[in-house]
């Protein structure tokens, strides 16, 4: 596999052919904010935290889907990224109901921490306040919509390594939600197999473990990726 | 022509409020409103969530006592559960609430009701605080904020902070305490009881010179209602129901949590957010009862601790021996509640078995509906849920302390009017005795309307015809 060297910040970065930028930072110690993006999980580009600017292109462009090239000049923490950023996070709150103060995985979730990241301080939209349901009818887990950002993270978990796909998204704009099965209560999914990886991949409070109170929810997002590595090294 | 005056905000407690004073044709106090008027909604908005999460949701109903709304809602969880939960938990629970009471109390006697007790009724009400009483009185005032802060401390050792922690929930708590610290807070009960007796000695000593404010600051004959233990000991978590008349008879007793809708109606008024619970089979407004520690002492056989029976029995004692109704011995109740507090800690720390590993019992939804109660520092709080087969809330009543001395309250300030309104203008001197006469029940006004507080008061004085003759606006 032959290397490709490009520049990200004003350095020099050598990286793998076919290795994505957001990779290629990582490896260089370049932090890029990211939520839908899970290591061992395939890219969706979907939540457009990783948005970074290539010299050349009139398009910012998700550092998970875009491929390194040779010579290729990125910029990952210009002004403009770092407002369109807190924007995004800043619509994530408005679009539905986070609650910290009250929620089972406050002090473990990924958007607090992008929130804390991007230094959003207050929201500057206007909140919708939808009316979310939650499902606590798996005898095991529980899933809150109020606090889901559709990163479909439990959807590609599922999926691709669990290979059940229980989860995945109904609705389109900000009326999708994710779904069980074809739209049932969680306990009447007959394909979940109560593995509990949605769990594991969730950034937020939206799937937690029934029965949890405020800031209990403790995941270590990790385990998705062990149980990648150990099956590439298995098979 | 009547006339009306009104006292808003009122200060120095948890919360906003209004009081209107109302007069008859020649002028003299025909009765009193005391309004609370904000509101908050938690019991709306808190339908739709799984009931694991209530401990915590309620807490921030307030921040004063997010202790008491905890363990009520974690009780109704168990009930919910339908589960006993495990020893070492229920020991940690009782700890936690005994730790609230004394730094609830030590707040409301040293920093809130302190000004009123210790300082001149002439003072000018911009002195009239705690910054001023501790220019007067610096050891009081210092020894009192120490008192609250053991409280608070343990707080923190057992729920990991202060303020809404989400420690006790449905089926146990989350977390026991270890050795080293149960030793550390062993140690510092000696001086937290030395405030405390030097705090009631200093009381008594105002009873004969404030005799005058003794007798109209809340003196009637009302019911009581508290917890006790089954063998009718002071009991403030797990106990049952009773409820004493003015001459100390028994008119209900060991009443489970879950029959408080047998024994109390709510009824409602236009003019407050705050419901007005009264005891059923005397009627609305005959059936005016009073909770909190005054309450709790006068439906209960003893403290069960020697040094708070010891006070208990020389209250009863200046009180002739029956029930005290004269409210103005909240105060002293709360002393003595805070010795007993202390007693039993001191009792709780040396339990080995509070390092248990098995805090919490686990179980699903076996019951639909639930009620749990808690002795608050205030009085007894009672939640009722609902919930569907999954545990999502469907129904939340919440009975607040402050509620149910709402009719107490309010005959307070008519006999606090009576007795010092001299004339149809309002001053300074009757405002602070007004708010001296609450002040005796420490109302939570956030956690009452469960609604959003600014400490505020405002006081009209309102004529025979309606119209507002004199308004005083205090806080803000």
């Amino acid at each position: 596999m032959s290397a490709r060297t490009l520049t990200i910040n004003q350095t020099l970065v050598s990286a793998r052919e076919g290795e994505s930028v957001l990779e290629a930072a990582r490896d260089a110690g370049i932090t890029i904010p990211t939520l839908c993006h899970l290591d061992g999980l395939s890219e969706v580009g979907a939540c457009r935290l990783c948005l970074v600017e290539v010299a050349g292109s009139s398009r910012l462009l998700p550092a998970c889907r875009t491929t390194v090239s040779e010579g290729m000049q990125v910029q990952t923490d210009t002004p403009r990224l770092q407002e369109y950023r807190r924007a995004i996070v800043e619509l994530l709150f408005a679009e539905r109901n986070h609650v910290c103060a009250v929620c089972v995985a406050s002090g473990h979730c990924d958007l607090q921490d992008l929130a804390l990241h991007v230094g959003m301080t207050h929201v500057r939209y206007e909140y919708l306040a939808p009316s979310c349901a939650v499902d606590t009818s798996h005898p095991r887990f529980g899933i809150d919509h109020n606090r889901c950002v559709l990163c479909t993270r439990c959807v590609r978990a599922c999926d691709e390594v669990e290979g059940v796909h229980t989860w995945d998204i109904a609705g389109r704009g900000v009326a999708a939600r994710v779904i069980t099965d074809l739209n049932v209560p969680w306990g009447e999914a007959t394909s979940c197999t109560s593995c509990g990886k949605c769990l594991l991949a969730c950034p937020t409070g939206a799937i937690f473990p029934r029965g949890s109170t405020v800031a209990e929810v403790q995941r270590d997002h990790s385990s998705i990726t062990r149980i990648m590595t150990a099956r590439g090294e298995r098979w | 022509m009547s006339k009306t005056i009104i006292i808003d905000p009122v200060t120095r407690i948890e919360g906003h409020a209004k009081i209107s004073i109302y007069l008859d044709d020649v002028g003299e106090v025909r009765t009193a409103r005391f309004h609370v008027t904000e509101f908050r909604g938690f019991e709306q908005f808190c339908v739709g969530r799984p009931f694991w999460e209530m401990p915590a949701i309620t807490a921030r109903i307030c921040g004063i006592c997010p202790v008491s709304h905890i363990l009520a809602s974690a009780r109704t969880g168990d009930a919910l559960l339908a589960v006993a939960i495990p020893p070492a938990a229920e020991q940690l629970r009782r700890l936690m609430n005994l730790a609230q009471i004394v730094q609830s109390h030590a707040l409301s006697f040293f920093h809130l009701s302190g000004p009123d007790l210790f300082m001149s009724i002439a003072t000018e009400p911009g002195q009239r605080n705690v910054l001023g009483l501790a220019a007067q009185d610096p050891e009081l005032v210092r020894s009192g904020i120490r008192l609250r802060q053991f409280g608070q401390d343990l707080i923190e050792a057992l729920g990991g902070r202060k303020i809404h922690p989400a420690w006790a929930v449905p089926g146990g708590v989350r977390s026991g305490l270890d050795a080293a610290t149960r030793t550390a807070f062993s140690a510092r009960l000696p001086e937290a009881l030395a405030t405390t007796q030097v705090a009631l000695a200093r009381f008594k000593d105002l009873l004969e010179p404030l005799s005058a404010e003794v007798a109209s600051y809340g003196r009637f004959a009302s019911l009581f209602m508290g917890m006790v233990a089954p063998d009718g000991t002071w009991e403030h978590h797990g106990g049952n129901l009773r409820v004493v008349d003015a001459q100390g008879h028994i008119l209900a007793d060991n009443v489970s949590p879950d029959g408080y809708a047998g024994l109390f109606g709510e009824a409602s008024e236009a003019w407050t957010y705050l419901k007005f619970p009264y005891y059923t089979p005397h009627g609305y407004p005959e059936g005016m009862y009073r909770v909190g520690p005054l309450a709790r002492l006068n439906v209960c056989r003893s403290m069960g601790t020697p040094l708070a029976d010891a006070e208990l029995s020389e209250m009863r004692q200046r009180a002739n021996g029956g029930p005290v109704t004269a409210s103005f011995y909240y105060h002293y109740a709360r002393l003595i509640e805070i010795l007993a507090g202390l007693e039993r800690i001191g009792q709780l720390l040396a339990d080995g078995q509070l390092e248990a590993k098995n805090l919490r019992a686990d179980a699903g939804v076996n019951r639909f509906e639930a009620v749990g109660c808690s002795e608050a520092p205030r009085g007894t709080l009672f939640h009722h849920y609902k919930v569907d087969e999954d545990g999502l809330i469907t129904y939340v009543n919440l009975i607040i302390a402050t509620g149910q001395n709402n009719l107490a309250m309010n005959r307070t300030v008519a006999q606090i009017a009576a007795r010092y309104l001299r004339s149809d203008r309002l001053d300074h001197t009757l405002l602070n005795r007004v708010e001296a006469g609450i002040r005796a029940y420490d109302p939570c006004l956030s956690c009452s309307t469960h609604a959003v507080g600014q400490a505020a008061f405002e006081l009209e004085l309102i004529g025979a015809d309606g119209t507002v003759v004199d308004r005083m606006v205090r806080g803000k």
